[in-house]
């Protein structure tokens, strides 16, 4: 079937199998591998996108209930050279060990901040309760999301 | 990890859906979120043949004020019955209940229909709504019938649904300022519970419903009769599992489960008497 997606502002069309995934989609057939596959099973959110401007786990979505939208990855934030302000803070507060998790928690991060502009800690903690690192590098994430907030 | 093959079909109103259910045989399901299928497909545990979208069926997507009771959309969100200003009014334990499904990620494509329709005993929805004596509104070819929430659980992963109906509206009462809790044991976030409580109370009258403590989600009728008869919370509390059937698993055995059932009601039943 042919499914037509738009990914960071450019049109994507594609024939593909039913069963094509959206992290799929993104990572095979639009060549965009920033969004990883981690636990495959809608746990740890590595695979995090926007559609439709809502952060979702693209490896629980068929690119066929995609069809028609648009989605935002990891490759579509920063604007004319310059790191989205999330990005720029995980930087700077070291939110990062790997970097696995980070393409998922950066996404996450900033649909939270998109729902609750000034979020407690604990609303940190909580509204990023979908991302699992690996790495435990939990309070550096959470330390960077609230900077990322207050800018 | 990739779904066996399937095809794929997409349904523009609920009409249509069932139409091509209905052709398409006990082979077919509905997909909606498809954030409890997906897994169950990815992972082979099932192989439907043929999926038919309902996730387009915008119609479907309401919460409404109906006098006595809210009418919800079978594909309205978790988030947005989680949102939801007139649930937060008038049925304050299902926006909450609905909040502590999976992750933020997860409420913004599971919807409330297809938790129901999945009926699976570890999920919060189905519980809550059983506890606050729900009906569920299913159509067929036939067209619509009504079925009690407390008569629509009938195994593990099984409904009264018939293979060629639909759920499309859960009816709930208003709670007219009940008190009310929700518990959720888990040890990890995100994660199922490994038991959880639906509770709440109104003077006399009070719901009770437990989730993962057996095949199905269960009303704690026992616990709900005592409070009835003036039973203290406590002695309440202690016919928690009284009308469940808990099975052992990695994460409880079912004296543990058991125990957690009794502790999580009266936990709740205090939160909701205050």
């Amino acid at each position: 079937m042919k499914v037509s997606i738009t990914i960071n502002g450019s049109e994507h069309s594609h024939e593909v199998e039913p069963r094509t995934l959206l992290v799929h989609y993104i990572r095979e057939h639009a060549h965009l591998t920033g969004t990883n596959i981690g636990c495959d099973t809608s746990s740890c959110g590595a695979c995090t996108v926007h559609l439709d401007g809502e952060a979702v786990k693209s490896c629980t979505i068929l690119a066929a209930q995609a069809d028609g939208g648009s989605v935002t990855t990891i490759e579509g934030l920063s604007k004319n050279g310059e790191m989205h302000p999330m990005q720029k803070a995980f930087m700077d507060n070291h939110g990062l060990q790997c970097g696995f998790c980070t393409p998922g928690m950066v996404m996450a991060a900033i649909g939270l901040l998109n729902e609750n502009p000034k979020p407690t800690e604990d609303e940190v903690r909580l509204g990023l309760e979908g991302n699992l690192c690996r790495c435990t590098g939990y309070h550096n994430i959470v330390k960077s999301v609230l900077a990322a907030a207050k800018k | 990890m990739i779904p066996a093959v399937f095809d794929y079909q997409r349904a523009g109103s609920a009409e249509e859906a069932i139409a091509l259910i209905a052709q398409h045989g006990d082979e077919a399901k509905f997909l909606a979120g498809g954030h409890s299928l997906i897994p169950l497909m990815k992972l082979r545990l099932a192989q439907p043949s043929v999926l038919v979208d309902i996730g387009r069926v915008k119609d479907l997507s309401y919460v409404k004020d109906a006098g006595d009771h809210i009418a919800i959309g079978a594909l309205t969100r978790h988030m947005d019955v989680e949102k939801s200003p007139v649930l937060t009014q008038h049925v304050p334990l299902l926006a909450h209940a609905a909040s502590h499904v999976g992750d933020a990620q997860v409420r913004h494509r599971g919807t409330i229909g297809g938790s129901i329709a999945h009926a699976d005993p570890a999920s919060d929805l189905p519980a809550t709504t059983l506890a606050l004596g729900a009906t569920y509104v299913v159509q067929g070819p036939k067209g619509k019938r009504e079925i009690a929430a407390k008569d629509f659980y009938k195994g593990f992963l099984e409904s009264a649904l018939a293979a060629d109906e639909m759920l499309v509206e859960i009816k709930v009462p208003k709670m007219n300022g009940a008190g009310w809790s929700f518990q959720k044991f888990n040890r990890r976030a995100q994660d199922w519970a490994i038991v959880g409580v639906a509770a709440w109370r109104n003077n006399g009258a009070s719901g009770v419903a437990l989730v993962n403590m057996g095949s199905t989600p269960v009303l704690a009728s026992a616990v709900s009769s005592a409070l009835a008869g003036g039973a203290s919370i406590a002695d309440a509390a202690a016919l928690a599992a009284d009308d469940a059937e808990p099975q052992g698993d990695l994460n409880a055995s079912v004296e543990y489960r058991t125990h957690l059932a009794k502790v999580l009601v009266r936990r709740a039943l205090e939160e909701a008497s205050n």
